[in-house]
């Protein structure tokens, strides 16, 4: 096993190069040039322009300024933002944690309603209650996120007064983050009542960055625990009078979950895509809104830093899945 | 918890926590500032959260106009060439502490010194301390203007300039010209954090900043010790940064925010419908415009860009594009701004003649491109739609039209170039409510390949906007830009399209809001009622 984790480790080498190379040649290929898009409507006269230019360094030849950049990287150091002149690093850790927190939920709520979902469409296939879930999972897939999310809160938070409309903590909690999880922060705080304005603030955001990778879970499980329930070994286990919970439960989700897991990790690209669209919505302070202002504003010490830590969070969830499918199916641990 | 309990648990949270305390005025702004330093950047959003409410400067554009009021300066005197400006300050004015920070001494001439010396001088240790791009300083060629800045006394300042510039006072109200501490520069400085100027800031204003969470709110107190007796109104600013304009409007009607900018165009008429909404108005100091590149045949010939004028039918553009939030513009300057000439008659829509013209100068069978900006502005709310109207009228009198369009960063940079090819539609908004800062900026000589997108260089216009800026008197300036727009008008660099209407829905506990014709949210002086 631990070969297997030293040997998955070394290839991160060359992936993280080429992701780095590749952020910062994206940014670059982009038609626009930070430094007009920073003037804006009033344009600036040539000498202040090439002054500019060669206060960033855009006059050095690309491969020097991506040898400058690759450097500092790998320094720990991902340069400062041209729009707001703090590091990348700082701001990325002061936004993470709500798109992190926002992401787990909604990947739990994915898991929690999509799993069970999945198995009883899977046990009473073709009944009416796998035809009317497969139809849901079907919307659920398709629906715009923008327009999801605005109904929710149209309903939940306009009509019936349920919800927030947005953000992440009412304003008359006001707290230093600590963790920067608000749920763990509003409980630190000691105020009362920040904990609960924390949960409602996050509920629906979770359903709407969630409602995607819950239709996709609900999909794979299905056809997973289909594929498994045909198999011999479970004729064999219902033959030996097992209840149908142990035959489902035990021997056939076990064996579905593979698919399952990997379908679960692949999740996260698509929860940091609904990220941008669900905290543009929700005005919730995490990367997805912050990477897109960057890319507007040609922020490149943003974007390319930006891009390499989630490129390398992906990363990690990936290795992590491998790790998993040891644990769900021996065979795999043994053949390593 | 089951969700059931949850929504339950929720549903009487909400009971208790919505909204704010009546001494919490809570603002949904539209974006995070990009910093707290005004002179490093040029954005409203950014103005908004930090000159307003932190900042003070030595005059100040009263709220609700462009004239200019004292500010930090109770007085100002000029010098008959117009060369030297000299300001009195006023006294026992106080700066606000932040945390690791509290100042010994109240605000003098000192500080205006530095502020205004950071920006200037290439070698002040402060200049290039938080990436230095003074945009704005620079924009108004603050630097070319200024020889030098003097304190006569602790309490005395003056300004020596290299050529009389009317404008200079009006440059001095906008936020650039923002008057921060020099003892808390040199704490930062001593300290090894110069770039804590940007991100706590100091200041003498309103209001004093207590925290900032990217993205997400920003909180201000209460300035007990304004000089400014009896302001401002509330205890708390908050502003609740919500990106989407649909959902500022459920947080406005939810009450969890009391004043919203930027409302959607379709969502007005039922804010105005919704008796727990007011709507105020106002015109904003803004001019969209479609300019022809004046350097290309055969925009070259000025009686071809007026018969393309007079195909534009723009009552139509303002019904469809701006949903009546707008009205026809005529001159480049804005009705609100001094010096409007009223008297100019606009191009007639006529199609017929506008054909027949184009005939007169020997074009025809003309095929041309209109570019129309990726992005919204209140000038221009949705330029593809209004360069397609502008493609239906053009094809009326035989002018076939390619509507072109980049990524705004490519725009801007495209439509700067001299052999640019057709005709661009852009817009402005005012700075600092003085013409010079549109007719100068937008189509003196010196803005072209710049913000001067007609390219156009007009020796009889030039001379009068020239004359302009070097006159004080203000009856003569105004004769001389009344003069301008009637050039302009005759030869036609632009078609003037629209000036739009600025829309600012609050609640009805909000009093004293006045919408800022300068474009930026002022709470100075907004309180709530019970």
């Amino acid at each position: 096993m631990i070969r297997y984790l030293l040997a998955r480790l070394l290839t991160f080498v060359p992936t993280f190069l080429g992701v780095t190379l590749i952020s910062f040649a994206f940014i670059r290929v982009l038609p626009g040039d930070p430094i007009i898009v920073m003037a804006g409507e009033r344009g600036l006269t040539e000498e202040r322009y090439a002054e500019l230019v060669t206060q960033f360094g855009f006059d050095k030849p690309l491969p020097v300024q991506f040898w400058t950049y690759l450097t500092g990287v790998l320094q720990g150091d991902l340069g400062v933002s041209y729009v707001t002149k703090r590091p990348v690093w700082d701001e990325f850790f002061a936004l993470f944690p709500a798109t992190l927190e926002l992401s787990l939920c909604a990947i739990l709520f994915a898991i929690a309603i999509g799993l069970p979902a999945g198995v009883i469409a899977a046990v009473n296939r073709g009944k009416l209650f796998d035809r009317a879930l497969m139809s849901t999972a079907l919307v659920g897939y398709s629906m715009p996120i923008f327009w999801w999310a605005l109904l929710l809160i149209i309903v939940f938070s306009g009509n019936l007064g349920w919800t927030p409309v947005s953000g992440r903590m009412g304003l008359l909690y006001f707290f230093e983050p600590v963790t920067g999880f608000m749920l763990i922060d509003s409980v630190l705080s000691g105020q009362s009542g920040a904990f609960g304005s924390a949960v409602r603030h996050l509920i629906l955001p979770t359903i709407v960055l969630g409602t995607i990778p819950l239709a996709v879970i609900a999909r794979q499980t299905r056809s997973a625990m289909l594929e498994v329930l045909s198999e011999d070994y479970i004729r064999t286990a219902r033959a030996k009078g097992l209840s149908p919970l142990r035959v489902n439960g035990l021997h056939a989700l076990r064996n579905a979950m593979i698919p399952v897991v990997t379908v679960i990790g692949l999740s996260v690209g698509t929860l940091l895509a609904g990220a941008i669209l669900t905290e543009t919505i929700f005005s919730w302070p995490g990367i997805g809104k912050w990477m897109v202002d960057s890319i507007f504003r040609r922020d490149y010490p943003v974007v390319q830093g930006g891009l390499l830590l989630i490129a390398s969070m992906v990363m990690v969830v990936n290795l992590t899945v491998d790790i998993l499918y040891g644990f769900i199916n021996p065979k795999i641990r043994a053949r390593k | 918890m089951t969700f059931r309990t949850l929504m339950a648990t929720a549903g009487i949270l909400a009971l208790i926590g919505a909204g704010a305390s009546a001494q919490t005025l809570v603002y949904c702004s539209e974006g995070s500032p990009e910093g707290f330093d005004p002179a490093l950047y040029t954005s409203g959003t950014t103005f908004d959260a930090s000159s307003h409410p932190v900042y003070n400067r030595l005059v100040e554009f009263e709220t609700g106009t462009t004239n200019v009021v004292p500010g930090l300066a109770e007085s100002y005197e000029a010098s008959e060439d117009g060369l030297e400006y000299t300001f009195h300050l006023r006294q026992g004015v106080r700066f606000h502490s932040v945390d690791g920070f509290t100042p010994t001494r109240d605000f003098n001439a000192d500080d205006v010194i530095f502020s205004f010396e950071r920006q200037r001088l290439a070698d002040h240790p402060m200049h290039n301390a938080s990436g230095g791009t003074w945009e704005y300083f620079d924009g108004m060629s603050m630097a070319d203007l200024i020889a030098s800045i003097e304190k006569v006394d602790d309490y005395t300042v003056k300004f020596v300039l290299n050529r009389p510039e009317a404008p200079f006072i009006a440059n001095l109200a906008m936020d650039f010209a923002s008057i921060l501490s020099a003892e808390y520069a040199d704490a930062m400085l001593a300290a090894g954090t110069p770039e804590m100027l940007n991100q706590k800031p100091v200041g003498t204003g309103p209001f004093r900043f207590v925290a900032y969470q990217k993205d997400a709110v920003i909180r201000y107190q209460r300035n007990a010790d304004y000089w400014d007796a009896g302001k401002p109104k509330v205890e708390n600013l908050v502003f609740a940064i919500t990106p989407d304009a649909s959902v500022r409007y459920q947080k406005l009607k939810a009450g969890e925010c009391h004043v919203m900018p930027f409302p959607n165009p379709a969502d007005i008429q039922a804010m105005k419908d919704d008796p727990g909404i007011n709507v105020l108005e106002q015109e904003g100091l803004n001019v969209g415009y479609l300019a022809y590149n004046t350097t290309m045949a055969p925009f070259d010939n000025a009686r071809v860009r007026k018969a393309l004028n007079m195909a534009i039918d723009k009552q139509v553009i303002i019904d469809v594009v701006f949903q009546g939030s707008g009205e026809i513009a005529k001159n480049p300057i804005p009705p609100t701004m001094w010096s409007y000439n009223d008297a100019v008659e606009d191009d007639p829509y006529d199609p017929e003649a506008a054909k027949a013209m184009l005939e007169e100068e020997g074009v025809s069978g003309l095929n041309m491109k209109v570019w129309a900006m990726p992005v919204q502005r209140p000038y221009n709310p949705n330029a593809r739609r209004m360069a397609e109207l502008i493609q239906e009228d053009f094809a009326k009198i035989g002018v076939g039209v390619e509507i072109v369009t980049y990524e705004w960063g490519e725009y801007l940079s495209r439509s700067r170039e001299l052999d640019r090819d057709g005709a661009l539609l852009l817009g402005w908004t005012g700075d600092n409510g003085d013409p010079d800062n549109f007719l100068a900026v937008l189509l003196g000589c010196g803005g072209r390949g710049s913000s001067n997108r007609a390219q156009w260089c007009y020796e009889p216009f030039e001379d009068l906007i020239q004359m302009a800026k070097v006159t004080t008197d203000v009856a003569e300036r105004t004769a001389l830009y009344e003069e301008a727009q009637v050039v302009f008008k005759d030869q036609a660099p632009w078609a003037t399209i629209a000036h739009s209407v600025v829309f600012m829905p609050v609640r009805p506990e909000v009093e004293g809001y006045k919408v800022h014709p300068l474009g930026g949210h002022i709470f100075t002086e907004v309180g709530l009622s019970q």
